[in-house]
């Protein structure tokens, strides 16, 4: 317990992400040629991506159940009216704009209407999809038009042997971290997410900021919708209603940013989502079933949530802070 | 003699009447009976889901079938939920459709309600994807016969006697629904006759194309001289083809669908290298003509067992024609 106490859930991941590696590493030939690994990390970056939205979300003590049904359906309209011969910028835009929109106005609701975030996204991810499925596309499935095919290099190009979606995933991280380390706004996020009292005693725009949160993670979703769409050329708009996006709250949970807000960093989104992509390969690979898949994710995050618990055990403040 | 004349006399004048009504036309004694028993008649139809090519087909070419021969056509859409599907048809069957046509999510779930439905009254006509309980009607593809089809095709394509390495790998739908259950064994009974053929991955992508490109490029990295893919669905093996395509690598991409323009677009920009289409407009005939029939013969509902294969096409990007594909609009 001494040696272990010290450790943080970042690192017991990251550990745990090694341990796996190396196991695959001497178990499965193959899995660490340097294209199984670019391959991985290719495949998970899409997850990366929404994990680093959630992950803001996440530290201001929030939480995002909107955000996969946002992208699937901001996007999907981008993609009908290009099919119907609107010029690719202007539908690009239009899609960007509702995507903005519709993030402004979850967080005005968990903001100004104080209604707790879970309850607003949650309600506002079925409205998206069932709005975005009535009034904007008739099919679940929007192709990507070929006058758009250019747009296929953000998903399946590659700069210097190396897979476009992840230099956006490394994009994207990087714009997080310095979002979060060097703006205001950054900070006060932090701040909210800490304490939502003090920040405002303190004299921190706090309802501006959970609005800006919630905007933010729409931007991000958005990107990370565009590359999905540019990888498959299509746009499955059923992912809004499966469980794709408790996989990123997976990803973001487990790389050690805590549900009760203020705690973390897109270094917790890269771990977290780092092993589940090496599981996800190696469990490939071995050829296993996609439901034992999913009992095996299952058991891990359990796993890291009890450890957690066991060495950073909750105090008083923490419980009187609560969880969501 | 007399009697002579009197028969000529009248033949000719039967002769003459018998114009005379021609040019005014011959009523069809058949017709007002059958359409009175169409007449008013409502026909229930419960999707897995509507918003995708398939039911969408489906509903239009029912729709178009049945609303002018005076029928009702209603749609209750469970949108990917079994729980509501089932719902659905408890309540249809306290309100009496005379026709449900129903789409099973898997071999198990509605089997029971469908039982039911029957003994109610109504009759039950199950569309593509088989339950465990055999209704009066079932329209929509062979599976096993699919399985064994795609399995063939890949020893042709694949096997070490026509030059090829043997080595296949499949991608499923979900493992649970007839589509996958049924074609699995259909591929499996012909590979036991092939021992050369080794199928080195076999997994399930549960519909998603994104799923089935992230396992396709694991796959191919894993598996770098691999032949050919046999996917179970056209719109989750977009993914699949976009991976092949990405890695620049010549894989067989064999398909499947419901023939929608999508799949002869993927064939001409080069996803897939063959989609075996079975034709969901045709599909949406056989269902019309089948409800036609049951309602003309006035029989009990459960009493008469039939099924109707679909007949499968195989695209190529060299047999695929601007006919070969159909189009919502």
């Amino acid at each position: 317990m001494n040696i272990f106490g010290r450790l943080t859930q970042e690192q017991i991941v990251f550990g745990l992400a090694v341990l796996l590696c190396i196991g695959f590493a001497i178990a499965l030939p193959g899995f660490l040629n340097p294209n199984n690994l670019l391959n991985l990390v290719r495949s998970v970056s899409i997850l990366g991506i929404l994990g680093v939205a959630m992950g803001i979300v996440v530290i201001g003590r929030g939480i995002d159940l909107s955000l996969v049904a946002l992208m699937a359906v901001s996007v999907a309209w981008t993609l009908q009216l290009a099919g119907g011969g609107m010029p690719i910028p202007q539908a690009v835009a239009l899609g960007l704009g509702f995507s903005l929109v519709a993030g402004a106005l979850t967080g005005a609701l968990i903001a100004y209407v104080e209604i707790p975030a879970i309850f607003a996204t949650l309600a506002m991810g079925t409205l998206i999809y069932g709005f975005g499925r009535f009034f904007l596309f008739g099919l679940d499935v929007v192709y990507l038009p070929d006058d758009a095919r250019y747009l296929l290099w953000l998903g399946q190009g590659s700069l210097f042997g190396i897979p476009v979606p992840i230099f956006l995933f490394a994009l994207v991280c990087l714009g997080g971290y310095l979002f979060l380390r060097y703006t205001k706004s950054g900070r006060y996020l932090r701040a909210v997410g800490d304490n939502l009292e003090v920040a405002r005693i303190t004299g921190v725009p706090a309802r501006p900021i959970i609005v800006l949160q919630y905007v933010l993670s729409a931007l991000i979703g958005f990107v990370a919708g565009i590359i999905t769409a540019a990888s498959v050329a299509s746009m499955n708009t059923r992912v809004a209603t499966s469980t794709y996006v408790y996989d990123v709250i997976l990803v973001v949970v487990l790389g050690g940013i805590g549900l009760s807000g203020g705690r973390g960093g897109i270094r917790n989104v890269i771990v977290g989502t780092l092993l589940i992509g090496i599981l996800l390969n190696g469990m490939t690979i071995m050829n296993i079933q996609y439901t034992v898949q999913n009992v095996i994710k299952g058991v891990i995050l359990l796993l890291a949530i009890v450890i957690d618990t066991i060495l950073n055990p909750r105090d008083e403040q923490t419980a009187q802070q609560g969880d969501i | 003699m007399r009697l002579l004349k009197t028969l000529v006399c009248a033949s000719a004048l039967a002769l003459c009447g018998g114009a005379v009504l021609a040019q005014e036309g011959i009523d069809d004694a058949t017709r007002a009976p059958i359409y009175q028993s169409l007449e008013g008649k409502t026909v229930a139809f419960v999707p897995q889901a509507m918003g995708f090519d398939l039911t969408e087909g489906w509903a239009a070419g029912l729709r178009a079938a049945l609303e002018p021969l005076g029928m009702k056509f209603e749609i209750r859409d469970p949108n990917w939920s079994t729980d509501a599907g089932a719902q659905a048809i408890t309540s249809l069957i306290s309100e009496k459709p005379d026709v449900i046509v129903v789409h099973n999510p898997d071999v198990q779930s509605y089997a029971r309600l469908l039982k039911k439905a029957e003994d109610a009254g109504i009759h039950v006509i199950q569309v593509n994807m088989r339950s465990s309980y055999s209704s009066d009607a079932y329209v929509g593809v062979d599976y096993v016969g699919m399985g064994e089809k795609v399995a063939n095709r890949l020893v042709e394509k694949c096997s070490p006697d026509n030059g090829g390495n043997g080595k296949i790998a499949i991608i499923q739908g979900v493992l649970t629904a007839a589509a996958s259950a049924y074609q699995m064994k259909g591929i499996n009974n012909v590979l036991a006759q092939h021992p050369e053929m080794q199928v080195v991955s076999n997994q399930a992508a549960d519909w998603d194309s994104t799923k089935a490109r992230n396992i396709a490029a694991t796959v191919m990295q894993q598996n770098p001289d691999l032949c050919a893919f046999a996917g179970f669905w056209d719109v989750m093996d977009v993914g699949t083809g976009a991976a092949i395509q990405e890695s620049g690598k010549d894989v067989y991409l064999l398909s499947q669908g419901g023939g929608n323009e999508a799949a002869c677009a993927g064939l001409a920009n080069g996803t897939y290298s063959e989609v075996i289409s079975w034709d969901v407009p045709g599909q949406a005939r056989d269902i019309s003509n089948m409800i036609v029939q049951l309602l003309q013969l006035d029989i009990k509902p459960g009493t008469m067992k039939t099924t109707l294969f679909s007949p499968l096409t195989s695209l190529t990007m060299d047999t695929v024609k601007p006919s070969s594909c159909w189009s919502l609009n």
